[in-house]
């Protein structure tokens, strides 16, 4: 009896959680790709017509991708920078480890919110700048005309927000490195910039695979960012399946822009694990 | 003379850095906090750069009759229950992967860190028609379900961790003093593992606190905070934001000066 | 190649309460194998640490010939160093492991290929220098760590305990290699180890170290038969030297009396032991010179003296026998060798090389003969 429970014992722990992630996930999946491709019951493409003939969809798909090709990157050596600044011990760490965190620890909203208190026309660089004398009036950033000051904005909320999220992993991938590594990189005649290269960088590549590819997966789906600050004047893939969704009740298109965020960050996924491989961690004795 | 400098300029340079990496990060979180409790007229006024009035109107208005208390409740109710959701489906399945060798172990391992770096949230969209039918469509519950699927992977990976950090001889000798296997876990594996899963609780309580979409397309009546903000603050004059803002970040600030040390640690590892 | 000084070197922590290094005199010959010897937290690490740059001084300086490198980063030094955790870089093939001091000094191509290959064929590893460290055992990890640290030619070639990793048989066979290696190669070696074993048969001196002092320096037979302090004896010989309580007592002779025991002394003895009549020492004497009479006997002895003791307890190694004797209220160890197995309780008499006598003050600690 106490043998037959030991052999299924892991299957019957295990079930429940993959049970629940099929419904979850797995059947969300299939509902979606049904809203999209089905119509009346029969395979039909009209949902797909009128959600790519959407007036917003071009600028979203765009908006998405540019945000996610200029914010990654840029996060990517801000935070390298920073975790190797904050390696180091040095008078008040503490406090600059804390005041880093913190936007962990915070919703996209309540992060658009804190800076929308700096950058509105009643702001604080406003009145900075203002009674300073360094402007004349207060420098508009908001508002569906000054659209690409808007988007610089969201970089720049956004990078202030997320690269935390790099900048942790990155700094814990750091302090894994023995030190003696980088000590003997010292004793055979390596400088500091040297050591980066040669040493610490390579060794911290699995860190910033993970840390990149989480990122761009979650960048993909950004929104309440956006939504906060600039409404529909940026228009994003996950701000126009809500809207779709909460608005319009077109629930097709909403559908067909979740499922567009999922496939991208299922390829990109997949294109991550392909390209970026460390042959020394692959290999056994 | 030129090495002393080099050194001295190399430092100065550096603590520039630091300075200018505090006043980027502390700077907004302060001014918002002041300009949250500052009077409106304060802050329409342009020579005041910082409020020399407070008030708790604002923050009341928005708490009280705006429904941000109601909001804040329910925050909490969906992130307990994701909590205790997560961990109920979670923990045996961390713990078999992590003291089991069975086939098909390490397909679950690569499912679930596949899904992690899932955008789960999405998920909410095809997820509203079958609320629907099954009447979870504006319930907290639901909310729940959404965030427990989102934490599920993470909490597994987790608690598989953790265990494995774990002795199994300790569990072994209190089956061989007569305990039970799950006697063994409940009395001499649990208490050892509580730091790590009481980080992985707090991780899931805050994934769930900051959640927007989701909670923003499942419900339209019981908001969590997050999705009441989203749709209030289109229409809400600016000192709202402010004050909204501050409720939002709070408690997380709190939760981060209680545990940063662990944090980072935890967060480090655990997104790996 | 060069000279190593160390003057007065000093290295304190925690503002001064923690004396990790407190004040080393020491000159390292050109060529020569010199053993930083002692236990774990006596300073030799954070010695050798010192002399490779890692850590700054609090005080003194230190010398590679005539050069002040005290204060000289360690890629300035022209050093080579083997870690104890060999340090072996794990996302660098063998080969490149190697190869980077040289490709760091800006080696041409072809140099670094001849250098590199010349330093596996030392170590026996050539046809490891394709594969990755993590496909490597220790040992063979070791030995690219040591290679690494030829591939140049260093002032200095500093090594960490580098095999206090490796299994017991391993050590003994490396201990002869790296011996030989730079018996040839002729450079500068500091070896840092706890295990006195390694300290006797690699080094041309060494350097005994405790709580941040040196304590002696000097050629292993020296430092093994003339210790200068009562650490030194004891932490030098395995089995470790007895040690015992005794008052210098004169009385138609000298003597030494103790507890269950009365030694009588050369005349010779009584002008080294000045200031030392009616007082307390510590007297040393190591297991191999005495022997139990009837059963075996001292070769090359002149002086002898003779106690009493019975035997409490016998190790059979095997090659020798380790007699426990108690003689007093003390235990006494003899290396006899050879297997004899005296039963236990049985009388003996003990028979002392006088001339391998030492007598400690008690205070002091420091050797009297």
């Amino acid at each position: 009896m106490a043998k037959k429970v030991s052999k299924y014992a892991p299957y019957l722990l295990v079930a429940p959680a993959i049970i629940y992630l099929a419904i979850f996930i797995g059947y969300p999946m299939i509902e979606g790709i049904k809203l999209v491709f089905y119509e009346n019951g029969g395979f039909s493409l009209a949902t797909v017509h009128r959600a790519i003939n959407n007036y917003y969809f071009w600028p979203a798909l765009k908006n998405t991708l540019g945000l996610v090709a200029i914010i990654v990157p840029t996060q990517l050596i801000l935070a390298l920078v920073l975790a190797l600044a904050m390696n180091k011990v040095f008078k008040g760490r503490n406090v600059a480890l804390t005041l880093l965190i913190i936007p962990m620890t915070l919703s996209d909203i309540a992060a658009g919110l804190i800076w929308y208190s700096m950058l509105s026309p009643s702001g604080f660089m406003n009145k900075l700048l203002l009674n300073l004398g360094l402007i004349h009036s207060p420098i508009q950033l908001f508002g569906y005309q000054f659209h690409t000051r808007e988007f610089i904005m969201l970089v720049f909320v956004e990078l202030w927000r997320s690269t935390v999220t790099i900048f942790v992993i990155v700094l814990a991938g750091l302090q894994m490195i023995s030190h003696e590594y980088i000590e003997a990189a010292e004793v055979f005649g390596a400088g500091y910039w040297t050591r980066l290269r040669h040493i610490v960088i390579p060794l911290l590549k699995p860190s910033i695979q993970t840390a990149l590819l989480l990122r761009t997966i979650y960048a993909f789906s950004i929104f309440g960012i956006v939504w906060v600050l600039v409404g529909r004047d940026i228009p994003v893939l996950a701000g126009e399946a809500y809207y779709q969704v909460t608005q319009i009740k077109d629930y097709g298109v909403g559908a067909f822009y979740a499922l567009l965020i999922a496939i991208m960050s299922l390829a990109t996924g997949a294109v991550y694990l392909r390209v970026t491989r460390s042959e020394y961690l692959e290999v056994r004795r | 003379m030129n090495e002393r400098t080099m050194h001295d300029l190399k430092k100065l340079g550096f603590y520039t850095l630091i300075f200018i990496v505090i006043v980027w990060m502390g700077l907004p979180l302060l001014v918002s906090t002041l300009y949250a409790f500052g009077t409106p007229d304060d802050y329409y006024n342009p020579h005041r750069i910082i409020p020399l009035h407070y008030t708790l109107e604002t923050t009341k208005m928005l708490l009280f009759t705006l429904g941000g208390w109601e909001a804040l409740k329910n925050s909490i109710i969906v992130a307990v229950l994701a909590i205790i959701i997560s961990f109920i489906l979670g923990l045996p399945a961390g713990y078999a992967i992590a003291r089991f060798i069975f086939p098909g172990k390490d397909t679950i391992k690569l499912g679930m860190l596949a899904l992690k770096v899932f955008p789960v949230p999405i998920m909410a969209v095809p997820l509203v028609m079958l609320y629907i039918k099954l009447h979870l469509i504006d319930t907290l519950l639901g909310v729940a379900l959404a965030h427990s699927a989102a934490s599920l992977p993470l909490v597994v990976l987790i608690t598989a961790s953790i265990f494995s950090g774990t002795s199994a001889e300790l569990e072994e000798a209190g089956m061989v003093f007569g305990l039970t296997r799950f006697q063994s876990f409940l009395r001499i594996t649990l208490p050892l593992a509580l730091p790590g899963l009481a980080a992985a609780a707090m991780f899931t309580f805050v994934g769930s606190w900051n959640e927007v979409f989701a909670a923003s397309v499942l419900t339209f009546s019981h908001r969590t905070l997050p999705a009441l903000m989203l749709t209030l603050m289109e229409t809400a004059p600016d000192y709202y934001k402010f004050a909204a803002a501050f409720i939002m970040a709070f408690p997380a600030i709190v939760y981060v000066a209680i545990a940063r040390k662990y944090l980072i640690s935890m967060w480090g590892i655990a997104l790996k | 190649m060069v000279e190593v000084r160390l003057e007065n070197l000093k290295k304190y922590f925690d503002r001064g309460r923690v004396k990790a290094v407190d004040g080393i005199n020491l000159t390292i010959k050109d060529g020569e194998f010199l053993v930083l010897l002692g236990p774990s937290g006596c300073g030799k690490t954070t010695t050798l640490r010192m002399i490779a740059g890692l850590e700054t001084p609090t005080e003194g300086k230190i010398y590679f010939g005539d050069r002040d490198v005290t204060y000289l980063p360690p890629k300035d030094r022209n050093i080579s160093m083997v870690f104890q955790s060999y340090a072996v870089w794990p996302h660098m093939k063998v080969y490149d492991n190697i190869a980077f001091p040289l490709k760091v000094k800006k080696y041409p191509k072809n140099e670094i290929e001849k250098r590199v290959r010349w330093a596996a064929e030392l170590l026996q590893i050539e046809d490891l220098l394709d594969r990755y460290p993590a496909q490597l055992s220790g040992g063979q990890r070791q030995r690219v760590a040591v290679a690494r640290a030829i591939v140049v030619e260093p002032n200095v070639l500093l090594m960490d305990e580098p095999l206090s990793n490796l299994d017991a048989k391993l050590r003994v066979a490396m201990r002869a290699e790296i011996k030989k290696l730079q018996t040839k190669l002729k450079v500068t070696t500091v070896y840092v180890t706890h295990d006195q074993v390694e300290a006797m048969t690699m080094g041309d001196r060494i350097a005994v170290m405790n709580q941040g002092k040196l304590l002696q320096v000097g050629p292993p037979t020296e430092v093994y038969l003339k210790p200068n302090s009562l650490f030194v004896a004891t932490f030098i010989g395995a089995p470790e030297m007895n040690i015992v309580e005794a008052t210098v007592v004169e009385s138609e002779g000298l003597f030494l009396e103790g507890d269950g025991f009365r030694i009588r002394l050369p005349d010779d003895f009584r002008e080294l032991l000045e200031g030392y009549i009616e007082k307390d020492v510590l007297v040393g004497i190591r297991p191999e010179h005495m022997t139990v009479k009837g059963v075996s006997t001292l070769e090359h002895v002149t002086r002898t003296a003779e106690i009493e003791g019975k035997v409490d307890f016998i190790e059979a190694l095997g090659t020798d026998t380790i007699v426990h004797a108690k003689v007093g209220g003390n235990i006494i160890k003899i290396k006899l060798p050879g297997h004899i197995p005296l039963p236990v309780g049985e009388t003996i008499k003990i028979e002392i090389d006088l001339d391998n006598l030492h007598i400690f003050d008690k205070t002091t600690t420091k050797a009297i003969i």
